[in-house]
């Protein structure tokens, strides 16, 4: 660590530098003892030769003007006068200090002979010289899962001391699973409220594997300004009956035993009552709910885990299940539209009861198909090994983010472009041992298979440590294919897009493993099929990395629905960023430029109007729809935006399969049509 | 944009321990030297997310520091560690009482500043 270095030089000079300031100080302390400035300054070098020694590792220097430090304390505080004695232990210490800081160590004895004077001088500062052991207090309690009770009653100027108790759940939240109950009973009405000040307590179930003392760590630095109550009330293994509520309030010391059995007589529900009889607040009723709550769930959980069950369907029937949920959307679309045209209100009620549950149906069907992309991986693996083998080349296969899901459709699509371009950084990729070495690389390869989530996509990315992407035989071939002109000016980035041409290769020979190109038409087109996007990066001599972005779903995704003349379109909500209007004002100003300033920042727009050739009327206020398109935001401009919608993608079909700026199509509630918009095509 | 951390001590080698570890973890570091520098920097262009300050220092000590910037409606609830040694417990109840947040004990290691660190700061 050379920064190290560099500081524990700069300690040394400020040492020094010190050292000179306590000699000056001190001659000046002898002529005026009087002075309380110098002897605080005297005092403030001491501190800072002392502290700062300690943490560069000069413990010996920290030791010993600890013990200067302690005396010149007492001085300070008028406790210990200054005398000629002092004086000189004081200039023989700091000789001393110097002489440590110089390592000279054979002084040791002259260290304990001052030491012994600056404690004869002060007889009770023998001190518990504890600063200097940092003891981390091993904690070597066994992990359990836990769950706790922490009530948190924090004064009303909590906010005053820079505390934000939201550090302290995000903490908490760190920690374990984490249920969190304010309390607003001594909230003041409106009139008397002073925003400054803490009205709130809270109530905090947890559950977690650490033990007590790290959470009570968390609230170190409130825990002098707080009531703060820390207990135990689930421990694993623990497996006896649920607690009641009364039991709980007991518990908790919130009532006593024969108050509870007074009130279960009346044989009601126990918490109405309890509020009603305002015995107990609503919020500490609804805190103890919450404790019950997870107490159970995690007793519940531990028993299930005990006898996990799956059964094994058909991949079809999950496909038909779907369909079927994709109508029933559609279906409840209708039914929403219905019942708003008519106003009924207990139609009304009913068809949103219906589309909550149908929302809910949805995603439950989603996440029955999604599974691990790691699937997949272990097949990889075994390809790299075999295949690095048969071509004499050392290739390691590191594998991240299996635990991704994906749709099962996509994985199953998926497989074969993976394959294929893995292939091609075993064959192409990497060089053989001896050429790595030559180019001072480790002579085993790396192809690195990453999956992560980026927003409603998966992010797949193939990276290896080969040669990289050859530009000039990329171009030389293109022209030879006819591609490019031969004298296209291209940029290297289009240069490698050039791959996805149909038929392109260029590798010299074909080899029986792949032939670079040949394929990669098919890959590109598997990846469009299934609406997603692949960038390829490359270095020459580095590497090459082929980043495929995905959509989690195929069949459903949230959309926004707007309006342009009497026709309606879904912008997929992934990418919408926020609406904004566009008065005629705001459009005359860009002089036809068809650029918005946002905030200051200058964004582009597109005229849907104009792309798509509508005619009609278009309305005195437009709205933009500002979007993320690979990293840039770019506006459309809509007649009116209606709003969320659930989006069932149906394929155009054949005949409209050139169509470049849509990606599907959908039914809407009233059952008319809707286009769903390919916002990357479009910009 | 990164948080902005201000370090104040007069001993040149915590404020370059304390900037180096922060720096580090990505934070950007303002230095003062003492109360009254900081109070000058605390007044600059950039807003700052964080003060760590030293209790013993010429000119303005860190007591004086935090009470000054407490009063200053901008930083009324911003989180001020302070560093003290163990030997202070009275200047850190003094610390506490003019709104300091939190505390680091010198001397401390650079994974002890950082969780103090990121513990007050959201």
């Amino acid at each position: 660590m050379n920064d190290l270095k560099e500081v524990e030089k700069i300690y040394r000079q400020e040492a020094e530098e010190r050292l000179t300031e306590i000699e000056e100080t001190v001659l000046e302390i002898e002529e005026n003892p009087e002075d309380q400035e110098a002897i605080n300054r005297l005092f403030r070098a001491v501190h800072t030769i002392k502290g700062s020694g300690a943490m560069f590792g000069f413990n010996e220097i920290a030791e010993f003007s600890h013990h200067l430090e302690t005396t010149l304390d007492k001085v300070r505080n008028g406790e210990l006068s200054v005398t000629k004695d002092l004086i000189d232990l004081i200039l023989k210490s700091r000789d001393y200090i110097n002489a440590l800081l110089k390592g000279d160590r054979q002084e040791v004895e002259e260290g304990h002979r001052i030491i012994a004077a600056l404690e004869r001088l002060v007889p009770e500062a023998k001190d518990e010289v504890r600063w200097s052991a940092q003891s981390d207090s091993d904690r070597c309690e066994d992990a359990k899962e836990t769950t706790y009770r922490i009530r948190f009653r924090p004064d009303h100027t909590l906010f005053l001391n820079g505390t934000d108790p939201i550090a302290l759940f995000d903490e908490l939240r760190t920690l374990g699973e984490c249920y969190i109950t304010p309390l607003i009973k001594d909230v003041p009405l409106l009139n008397d409220i002073d925003p400054e000040h803490c009205f709130l307590s809270w109530d905090i179930i947890l559950t977690s594997m650490t033990a007590i003392n790290t959470i009570k760590d968390v609230f170190i630095f409130v825990e002098d300004s707080c009531e703060l109550e820390i207990d135990v009330i689930d421990r694993e293994g623990d497996l006896e009956e649920n607690k009641r509520i009364g039991e709980i309030l007991v518990d908790r010391k919130e009532l006593s035993g024969e108050e509870i059995n007074k009130e279960l007589k009346k044989q009601k529900k126990l918490g109405e009552l309890l509020v009603e009889s305002e015995i107990v607040d609503k919020e500490t009723i609804g805190a103890v709910l919450t404790e019950q709550k997870q107490v159970k769930a995690v007793r519940d959980k531990r028993l299930q885990e005990s006898n996990t069950s799956t059964i094994r369907v058909a991949a079809d029937k999950l496909d038909t299940l779907v369909d079927l949920v994709g109508e029933l959307v559609t279906t409840q679309a209708r039914l929403s539209q219905f019942s708003l045209n008519h106003g009924n209100q207990g139609l009304s009620s009913i068809a949103e009861e219906m589309e909550r549950l149908i929302a809910e149906l949805r995603d439950n069907t989603m996440s029955m198909r999604m599974m691990p992309i790691g699937t997949t991986f272990g097949n990889f693996k075994r390809l790299v090994r075999d295949l690095s083998a048969e071509l004499g080349k050392e290739i390691e296969l590191v594998t991240e983010g299996a635990e991704t899901e994906l749709d099962k459709t996509v994985i199953e699509r998926m497989a074969d472009p993976l394959m294929h371009l893995i292939r091609n950084s075993i064959d192409h990729g990497i060089e053989s041992p001896e050429k790595r070495l030559e180019a001072g690389k480790a002579c085993k390869g790396t192809i690195l298979l990453k999956a992560q989530y980026k927003g409603a996509y998966v992010v797949i990315t193939i990276e290896d440590d080969g040669g990289g992407l050859k530009v000039e035989a990329i171009k030389a071939k293109a022209v030879q294919k006819g591609l490019i002109s031969k004298d296209a000016d291209i940029s290297d980035k289009e240069a490698f897009n050039l791959i996805f041409a149909p038929g392109f290769s260029t590798a010299e020979t074909v080899s029986s493993v792949s032939g670079r190109g040949v394929g990669m038409d098919v890959v590109k087109k598997t990846i469009d099929s299934l609406r997603g996007a692949i960038e390829v990066k490359s270095a020459r001599g580095r590497g090459t990395t082929m980043m495929l972005k995905l959509p989690l779903t195929l069949a459903i995704i949230s959309g926004l629905l707007v309006r342009v003349g009497t026709g309606h379109f879904v912008i997929p909500l992934a990418s919408v960023e926020e609406c904004v209007e566009l008065t005629g004002e705001i459009a005359e100003r860009s002089h036809g430029s068809n650029i918005l300033n946002l905030r200051g920042e200058i964004v582009p727009y597109i005229r849907l109007r104009d792309r798509f050739g509508i005619t009609e009327d278009k309305p005195d206020l437009e709205h933009i729809v500002i979007t993320d398109v690979h990293g840039r935001r770019i506006g459309f401009v809509v007649d009116n935006v209606v709003g969320g919608n659930q989006t069932v993608i149906k394929s155009l079909g054949p005949a409209f399969k050139h169509m470049k700026n849509l990606s599907g199509a959908t039914i809407l509630g009233d059952g008319t049509v809707a286009l769903i918009l390919d916002v990357n095509a479009l910009a | 944009m990164s948080k902005v951390i201000m370090t104040v001590d007069d001993s040149i080698s915590v404020r370059q321990m304390v900037g180096f570890t922060l720096r580090r973890e990505g934070y950007d570091v303002v230095e003062a030297v003492d109360g009254m520098d900081a109070l000058k920097k605390l007044n600059g262009e950039n807003p700052v997310q964080l003060i760590i300050t030293d209790l013993n220092m010429p000119n303005m000590d860190g007591i004086e520091l935090i009470k000054n910037v407490r009063v200053n409606p901008k930083y009324k609830f911003i989180p001020i560690i302070m560093l003290t040694t163990e030997s202070q417990e009275d200047r850190k109840q003094a610390g506490r009482a003019a709104g300091a947040t939190g505390w680091i004990v010198k001397p401390f290691k650079t994974e002890q500043l950082i969780g103090v660190v990121r513990k007050v700061l959201k």
